[in-house]
């Protein structure tokens, strides 16, 4: 495109400065989360220091505030959603690749984007009154049942708690890594596919063999990004997690997230140290997402220059 | 590399096959799952006073969500009015001006990445530069909110569209005399109109189905909305302070405010990308 000429209209002028401006805020709104979450959560990171990421202790009426349990149940929900959702992903955008028709592909494909259309509040609402009492009542017993040594699977199945809320999350961040992992498939030159085909190898055998190496690292890319939805997850995550500053080694039992806690605790915090302590919770969980998401998108960057094409 | 008769290859594909074809009626029967029970138990619960009465304390039959849905629809302006613009014009600067520039590049990334940070730290920021200082919850803190969650989804959205436009056009326009801001608002966003009221209708649409960022700005009221100076009720806060609430009429509500609220963020979601489709097949 040509360049503006020096002389410049005034209006032209005016134009160019309010677009720069109007870009300029997602900058400034940026450091403005940046400074005020340091500015208001001063009082608890000067009263606990790093003691607030490894104490249990979350006690408002002894003015006692640790993050630990809901470091914990943030890392431990996003793991359960992960290790849900990453091996389903793989499979569905097989599936709407490889192995479906164009046509069912297009409308299954539209279908799962869908999920990733429905509000938070609404998981929640089928999470608690839906979800929840048929866990309780026979998923969680049957895994009881066949797994109930190991401490993961102890405790009374109430169908609220850590592993609700990771299936819950799961199913939300189940559209974004399909959709990343389905433009990777898709990526991979037919030539490539077809050279394997014609040595006879089965459909699975060139995915496993030629598609998936070839796009591992777009693959990677997909799994950055349903982490980083999945670590700040907050509404449906509040409805079905419990709601409970304890660390337990079950998975049944309930526990907390970073978001729930905020979701729950904020408005009724009436103490400057207690918000301070959610503030600084908030906090955490900023700098967690705000690393990931820096992370994601020079990785997928450099994955762009390296392929020449757009994810 | 180990040999494997040809049968055995074939049954570990038809089993490849029929797993992720299952992981697939998988993801679309949790789809039509949520639906279903959405709508059964949302359905049960609207009637003509749910759109035209206040809520009733529990146990009083007759109540309905008028002033949730008011405010939602008010918030929701609010949020439009200045996200729309704003993002609109920071889209026109990444397209227009700011393609190899340093700020261009730093908005594009610093965008993504707030696309990225979860929306309820969103609203504890908005709650510490607007609720603090006035003191007071209000419809307006939750309004900043949720355009702060628009401002990059549409600032992003519109730079894609405005650069689909060719040079060529721009080009006629400043040949003819046209200063720039003539030349993108006139004819360039006309060429580009389809797409970017796609991507704004999109952005809208995310916003509307928000409750975290709501949760410490608007808060939320009995009250019918008076003003936005003041905690304001809205249908996402509603549905979580209702659902967690004992009482099963005031649960029944949260079902019809959730039917509500999903059916006007599936279609506008769905509207939207027909219509893009439709232009990307038509270009």
């Amino acid at each position: 495109m040509t360049q503006p000429s020096p002389k410049q209209h005034l209006g032209d002028q005016a134009f160019r400065w309010v677009t720069a401006l109007s870009a300029a805020m997602v900058l400034l709104i940026v450091l403005g989360i940046c400074v005020e979450l340091f500015r208001n959560s001063a009082l608890s990171l000067s009263r606990f220091g790093l003691d607030f990421l490894t104490s249990q202790q979350w006690n408002p009426a002894k003015e006692q505030y640790g993050a630990a349990s809901s470091i914990y149940g943030t890392l431990v929900s996003t793991a359960i959603a992960l290790i849900i959702a990453v091996p389903l992903s793989v499979v569905i955008a097989l599936f709407l690749v490889e192995v479906a028709p164009p046509r069912l592909s297009k409308v299954v494909g539209q279908g799962i984007e869908l999920l990733a259309a429905i509000p938070s509040i609404i998981y929640g609402m089928w999470g608690l009154f839906v979800l929840a009492p048929v866990l309780s009542k026979h998923v969680q017993p049957a895994l009881a049942k066949a797994f109930g040594s190991l401490p993961l699977f102890q405790g009374p199945p109430m169908g609220i708690g850590m592993l609700t809320a990771g299936i819950i999350i799961a199913l939300m961040i189940l559209p974004f890594i399909t959709a990343v992992m389905r433009d990777v498939f898709q990526m991979v030159p037919s030539v490539v596919k077809e050279s394997a085909y014609g040595m006879g190898a089965t459909t699975w055998e060139v995915t496993r063999q030629v598609t998936i190496p070839y796009g591992i690292h777009g693959l990677a890319g997909a799994v950055f990004l349903g982490l980083g939805r999945a670590i700040g997850e907050t509404m449906a995550v509040t409805f079905v997690i419990g709601n409970k500053h304890h660390i337990s080694a079950s998975l049944f039992a309930p526990g907390n997230t970073i978001s729930s806690s905020l979701a729950n605790e904020f408005t009724e915090a009436a103490e400057p140290l207690y918000r301070s302590a959610l503030v600084e919770l908030g906090l955490v969980l900023f700098g967690l997402t705000f690393l990931l998401q820096i992370a994601a998108q020079l990785w997928l960057r450099r994955l762009k220059k390296k392929m020449a094409v757009t994810l | 590399m180990k040999r494997r008769s040809a049968q055995q290859r074939r049954v570990v594909n038809g089993a490849v096959t029929g797993v992720s074809t299952g992981a697939a009626v998988l993801g679309i029967a949790a789809l039509a799952w949520i639906l279903y029970a959405v709508i059964r138990r949302g359905a049960a619960a609207i009637n003509w006073t749910f759109f035209t009465e206040l809520p009733t304390p529990p146990g009083m039959a007759g109540g309905g969500l008028s002033n949730a849905l008011m405010g939602t629809l008010y918030i929701t302006g609010v949020a439009a009015a200045l996200g729309i613009p704003m993002g609109l014009l920071a889209g026109v600067y990444l397209s227009e001006f700011g393609q190899h520039s340093k700020l261009g590049s730093a908005v594009r990334f610093m965008s993504n990445v707030l696309m990225g940070v979860p929306s309820i730290i969103i609203g504890l920021f908005v709650y510490t530069i607007i609720v603090l200082p006035s003191g007071h919850f209000s419809g307006w803190a939750g309004g900043v909110s949720l355009a702060i969650i628009m401002l990059p989804v549409v600032a992003r959205t519109s730079e894609d569209m405005l650069r689909l436009v060719p040079d060529s056009l721009r080009e006629s326009a400043l040949a003819l005399g046209a200063p720039r801001w003539r030349t993108t608002l006139g004819v360039v966003f006309r060429a580009a109109k389809a797409g970017l009221i796609t991507g704004i209708v999109l952005a809208v649409a995310r916003v509307s189905g928000e409750t975290a960022p709501l949760l410490f700005t608007a808060l939320n009221s009995p009250y019918k909305v008076e003003s936005l100076n003041e905690p304001t009720a809205n249908l996402t806060v509603t549905i979580f302070n209702y659902a967690m609430s004992p009482y099963e009429d005031w649960q029944t509500l949260a079902w019809g405010a959730s039917l509500v609220i999903m059916a006007t963020v599936l279609l506008l979601t769905i509207l939207s990308r027909l219509a893009l489709r439709e232009k990307k097949t038509w270009s």
